[in-house]
């Protein structure tokens, strides 16, 4: 397909947790690529999964959990099984991360010039007058005024959203390949989301970079993500072009989470929302773990677990998917 | 800045105004100074006299505003008991009391904070388990207990350090240091560890407790997703941030090692202020007890105005604050 290998691949990653009644399968089997310069958005509720794939691509499970199985590949080289201090250089250098909430990102003591230097002069041969300088662009290109005079302020002199450019800031110190965004716009206000969204774009645009966006917000995913995946009790149900995801979702699960978007020129007055919530780690149902949520399972769908399937220029995990390509082949 | 100073140097005022009241009445009722000053010979007519010459006969008012005049002038009288200037007193006892409760502060602070980070970081390891129940001894064990306990396997059974008093001391000007001599260090030993202990639990603890939380804060994952290193991310990040509430601790905890060294400066027979103050207490000798509380209260207020000081200094948040109100 490409000459040069994705940013990042990712190959059959299992993520488990050891607990007393046994081993959790918090993230099950999932693959993905991301292109430089793309944004591939990973949705799903809460306790999907999305999180803690993006922790373990940069190496920061929590212990107890670890990577069980399968491959990450940063450029084409594996990463996952690097000691700690061969993945100490990478992230921040080579993996840039930003997490939800910008007021708890950032530590409340240090003046946010000083953790800006500090990230840069960690990974960037440069001397502290150098890093400055250098953080002071920095902090410009994130959209903050007057930067020579900010990057002296500690960071309870920031509004959120400036907190949140700050961090962005904080994660491009070193041109990184990859930047993680969880959840990056949750935690702010509206107006400021749009914000926060078009700078990330901008910024991956202008240097190439490619983006792992994690949120449940599809809002956010349809006017950033060129593709998009969708999670569900720690597997990847589908994945495709953001459009195509979006217009003609081939997943029930994605439909849902569709219909749960307010639209403007809308017809109905009523939020469709799925009934019942995602099962728990624990008691992940057989067949598709969706199954007894979802208005069109049928027999198959409670036996055996589906896998993701081909269908138009996406991959979805649905044994419709497999009986309207029996029926009525496209 | 100087506000805030203003502010918290006008509180402690108050604070030391509220002591002296109480120290004034309290010490009116543990007894009559006079019986305790002259023998049982002694006429009516003499002991009037006597009581006069002290000023005790004057209304109660008068008697608080001399005291309170003559303490702010750090006159605290003639002491009853041995009929010298209290202050004189003090003095020769304070470099005592000082030179013990700073070394079992250093003690403490200088071990507790290390085994706290250590502990806090590495939660599961064999030596943190360890450390952990030491401190639980340390932590549940009485002073003078802790300290017959080092006098028994240190002095009686080994027999390598002194069971009481100071060791030879130096003069220098008008202060005794035994930090100057092998015997003065190692008189030090026994009484700072036992001083000095409970507080080193103490700061251990909730050092560890401390990093603990920090450590799962968002900006402690968020400094380890930008690659800083460990040192970086445990010492710079993760410490700092343990420390506001460490300092107020250990301010506090001064002001209890030197109110505690009454206990230990009886168990170890340590010529300081605390030796002074229950010799004073069994002699009903008034103007030594009351000076004693005023001196420890105003230890203790000076303590939480510089713990206060340091917030600011450390916590660029409450520099805010404080300018605000």
């Amino acid at each position: 397909m490409m000459a040069e290998p994705p940013v990042l691949s990712v190959r059959n990653l299992r993520v488990e947790f050891p607990t007393r009644r046994g081993t959790l399968l918090a993230v099950d089997d999932i693959s993905f690529d991301i292109a430089a310069g793309e944004v591939l958005g990973i949705v799903g509720e809460s306790g999907a999964g999305k999180s803690l794939t993006g922790s373990a691509i940069i190496g920061l499970l929590e212990p107890p959990g670890r990577v069980a199985g399968g491959e990450i590949r940063l450029g084409g080289r594996r990463i996952d099984n690097l000691s700690r201090e061969a993945m100490r250089p990478i992230r921040g250098k080579r993996i840039g991360m930003v997490f939800q909430d910008p007021l708890t990102s950032l530590n409340p003591l240090y003046r946010v010039g000083d953790q800006i230097i500090e990230t840069i002069r960690t990974h960037l041969p440069l001397g502290e007058r150098e890093a400055r300088a250098r953080a002071i662009e920095l902090l410009t290109e994130v959209g903050i005024q007057g930067a020579e005079r900010r990057i002296d302020a500690y960071p309870h002199e920031f509004s959120g959203g400036m907190r949140q450019r700050v961090v962005l800031a904080l994660a491009l110190c070193a041109e990184p390949e990859l930047i993680i965004a969880d959840e990056p716009t949750t935690a702010l206000d509206v107006s400021i989301q749009a914000q926060i969204i078009q700078l990330l774009k901008r910024l991956c645009r202008e240097r190439g970079t490619a983006v792992m966006l994690i949120t449940h917000d599809m809002g956010v995913i349809a006017e950033t993500a060129n593709r998009v995946a969708v999670m569900y009790a720690g597997r990847i149900v589908e994945i495709g072009p953001v459009r195509e995801v979006i217009q003609s979702a081939h997943h029930p699960y994605t439909r849902g989470l569709m219909g749960s978007i307010p639209s403007l020129e809308g017809t109905s007055d009523r939020l469709t929302q799925i009934p019942g919530s995602m099962p728990r780690l624990t008691a992940i149902p057989k067949g598709c773990a969706f199954n007894p949520r979802c208005p069109l399972a049928f027999d198959r769908c409670r036996v055996e677990r589906p896998d993701l399937m081909a269908v138009d220029h996406s991959l979805a995990a649905c044994w419709l998917v497999a009986r309207e390509g029996a029926e009525a082949p496209r | 800045m100087l506000a805030f100073t203003i502010r918290r140097l006008l509180e402690a005022a108050v604070v030391m105004l509220t002591v002296a009241l109480l120290a004034f009445v309290l010490f009116r009722f543990v007894g009559d100074p006079i019986n305790q000053m002259v023998g049982q010979d002694t006429s009516i007519a003499e002991r009037e006299e006597l009581r006069q010459r002290l000023g005790l006969n004057d209304p109660v008012l008068v008697q608080f505003g001399r005291f309170i005049w003559n303490a702010a002038r750090y006159d605290f009288g003639i002491s009853y008991q041995v009929k010298r200037p209290v202050t004189s007193l003090i003095a020769e006892r304070f470099p005592a009391t000082f030179e013990l409760a700073l070394t079992a502060a250093l003690f403490a602070v200088l071990l507790g904070i290390p085994m706290g980070v250590y502990t806090g970081i590495h939660r599961d390891s064999w030596l943190s388990k360890l450390f952990l129940s030491v401190s639980l001894v340390g932590i549940s064990l009485p002073t003078f207990l802790i300290g017959i306990l080092l006098i028994y396997v240190f002095a009686v059974q080994l027999g390598v350090l002194p069971s009481f008093g100071r060791g030879e001391v130096v003069r220098i000007g008008g202060w005794t240091t035994g930090l100057l001599t092998a015997s003065g260090l190692k008189a030090l030993i026994l009484p700072a560890i036992t001083l000095g202990l409970f507080q080193m639990t103490l700061v251990t603890r909730l050092v560890r407790s401390q990093m603990l939380e920090v450590l799962r804060t968002d900006y402690i994952k968020f400094a380890r997703a930008r690659g800083l290193s460990d040192r970086a991310v445990n010492f710079g990040h993760a410490l700092k941030n343990t420390l506001i509430p460490v300092i107020t601790i250990i301010g506090l905890q001064l002001g209890a090692i030197i109110a505690f060294a009454i206990i230990t400066e009886t168990v170890f027979q340590w010529p300081g202020m605390g030796l002074m103050f229950i010799q004073a207490v069994q002699n009903a000798d008034i103007p030594v007890m009351s000076a004693y509380l005023l001196l420890v209260a105003f230890l203790f207020v000076l303590i939480n105005l510089i713990v206060d000081l340091l917030y600011v200094w450390i916590d660029p948040r409450v520099r805010i604050y404080g300018r605000e109100a």
